[in-house]
């Protein structure tokens, strides 16, 4: 039961993968660093398991575009329940053909959460069992929240926009 | 064979030279228990459920890329429609995101203002949850109970801030309006009428036979199963887990205020199924008074706003991940700024979602009719569940 800082976990990862993590940045709850796609299982292997910090529960996992970087972030959040501390961990994928491992083998709720962001951003996870749409319908064209995306105008003949109803 | 967008396979069985196959229905998308537009694929055996699938996304409404073209202050009112049950946390979560991006502190009596609104909203919320719950298993008059007390509250909610459902209360740096006058007496007169009415409630249904028979030990989840899954609030302390974002990572005024915290503990089937998970939310309802009456003692005088927030808010760039208690537990924004004054990516991690994605595992080996009981009991609100 004792919390770790964020700089001790960050110079673990260090050195168990060296170049494999960047920079520790932020302040606080918001202290994160990026990792290679490559590394990202074995880290959170090690993050879970390793018992002075036992992550056991992903609280969030997002994914935000950067069409100026050409790449696509995949922003893991780990809480433990046994600890109380959290991390931040960011992967970037090329934006062109976005492929990150899966750690839903490890943590359930990422399974839900990979499908999200497959969904919305087009990131597809590695080994995920079930790599479906899940808000979307099946036959939606594109991930809606690329920047760069444009709104169909219509879906099945259903318009998606309408003339103002103040025009006269 | 497919079922709309569902893989289903068919199995034969044979027993004693009879063939038997597994029947697939679908459940929803408008089905009354559901508690909102849901649909679930079942797969069954006669009653005995193999597996319930859900199908989530009736309700998206593309809030995370609303959020992008509206701005900070200009995206307050859509966060009230991501959870519209309990729409008092989603304002709260996106004004506490928006003060960390930019740094601002939030008056006193502004944070009790929030913790005021935010308790009165939990109860709003946790009365839905039972009296619909009851409803879904066989018992009309619990719901009508929980909707006419819910009905002073939205009373109280009107006179807050003009609105019952879609609340609009809190702002970037505090709240909109200071209470009204008279407010205080006029909680203290609720909660000393209501506060019985939780006992009424006990009678009824939460120790009446029928209705504990329906629940204990149906679905129950282990500590570790609630963690891997990430189940929030009520759900993960059903489970017998003692933690509440309101205690563990304190924010706002709570570290002043003096609550406990329910957890499941079994008391009529096994520690972490539906009856737990129940009960868990009539206590909080009790919890929550006692704030409430400690807030109404302790308000101090003062702002209710920051001063010098901008009209045009841009926040420096960064990022920024908020956690907050709501009524379906914790809750998480996520928001990236890149300086300007649109949000640059903004993602909201709810508590129902990580609820949904449990039914599947859940399901297997239940009868049908206790689908019901579990959806109910997860407290699973469709709004929330898709954005």
């Amino acid at each position: 039961m004792a919390h770790v800082e964020a700089t001790t976990i960050h110079a673990g990862l260090r050195e168990r993968f060296g170049d494999a993590i960047g920079e520790l940045v932020g302040q606080g709850s918001n202290a994160n660093c990026t990792i290679t796609p490559e590394a990202l299982v074995g880290a959170c292997e090690w993050l879970k398991t390793e018992a002075t910090l036992r992550f056991d529960c992903l609280s969030n996992l997002s994914a935000v575009d950067y069409p100026k970087q050409t790449a696509i972030q995949v922003v893991y959040h780990f809480y433990s329940y046994t600890h109380f501390h959290n991390f931040v961990l960011k992967v970037n994928a090329h934006r062109d053909d976005p492929r990150v491992p899966t750690i839903s083998h490890l943590w359930s709720h990422a399974e839900w959460q990979e499908r999200e962001a497959y969904d919305l951003l087009g990131v597809v996870f590695l080994g995920h069992p079930d790599m479906r749409r899940i808000l979307m319908p099946e036959d939606w064209p594109g991930h809606p929240l690329r920047k760069d995306f444009v709104e169909p105008e219509e879906y099945h003949g259903i318009a998606t926009s309408r003339e103002s109803l103040l025009k006269v | 064979m497919s079922i709309m967008g569902f893989e289903v396979e068919v199995q034969r069985q044979t027993a004693g030279g009879l063939v038997t196959e597994d029947m697939t229905l679908s459940m929803g998308p408008q089905h009354p228990s559901t508690h909102g537009v849901l649909r679930f694929v079942v797969r069954a055996d006669g009653e005995v459920m193999r597996e319930a699938m859900p199908d989530i996304g009736y309700l998206h409404r593309s809030i995370e890329k609303i959020s992008e073209k509206v701005g900070y202050h200009g995206f307050l009112p859509y966060t009230d429609r991501v959870d519209y049950v309990a729409a008092m946390f989603c304002n709260h979560g996106w004004a506490v995101a928006c003060e960390q991006l930019a740094g601002i502190e939030v008056p006193k009596r502004g944070e009790y203002c929030r913790v005021i609104a935010d308790e009165m909203c939990r109860i709003h919320s946790h009365l839905v949850s039972v009296g619909t719950m009851a409803m879904d298993l066989g018992a009309f008059t619990p719901f009508l109970h929980a909707v006419r007390e819910r009905e002073k509250l939205n009373d109280l909610f009107e006179e807050l801030c003009g609105a019952r459902l879609t609340f609009h209360y809190m702002r970037i740096g505090g709240v909109g309006w200071d209470l009204p006058p008279d407010f205080g007496d006029k909680l203290t007169a609720f909660l000393d009428f209501f506060e019985p009415m939780l006992e009424e409630y006990d009678q009824l249904i939460s120790f009446n036979k029928i209705f504990t028979e329906r629940l204990a030990g149906v679905a129950a989840i282990t500590r570790e199963e609630a963690i891997d899954f990430n189940l929030v609030g009520p759900n993960l302390r059903g489970s017998g887990v003692a933690y509440d974002v309101r205690r563990n990572e304190p924010y706002s005024v709570y570290p002043e205020l003096e609550f406990d915290l329910p957890v499941g503990r079994g008391e009529v089937g096994m520690v972490g199924d539906c009856f737990d998970r129940y009960i868990v939310r009539m206590r909080e309802m009790r919890q929550s008074c006692r704030i409430l009456r400690q807030c109404i003692k302790q308000i101090p005088g003062g702002p209710v706003i920051a001063k010098g927030v901008p009209r045009n808010f841009k926040p420096p760039a960064g990022d920024t991940y908020c956690r907050l208690e709501s009524a379906r537990g914790d809750m998480g924004w996520y928001v990236v700024s890149d300086g300007t004054s649109f949000p640059y990516r903004c993602k909201i991690r709810t508590g129902s979602f990580a609820g949904i994605s449990m039914i599947q595992k859940l399901s297997r080996n239940l009868m049908i009719a206790d689908l019901v009981a579990v959806i109910a009991s997860l407290d699973l609100v469709a709004p929330e569940i898709d954005r």
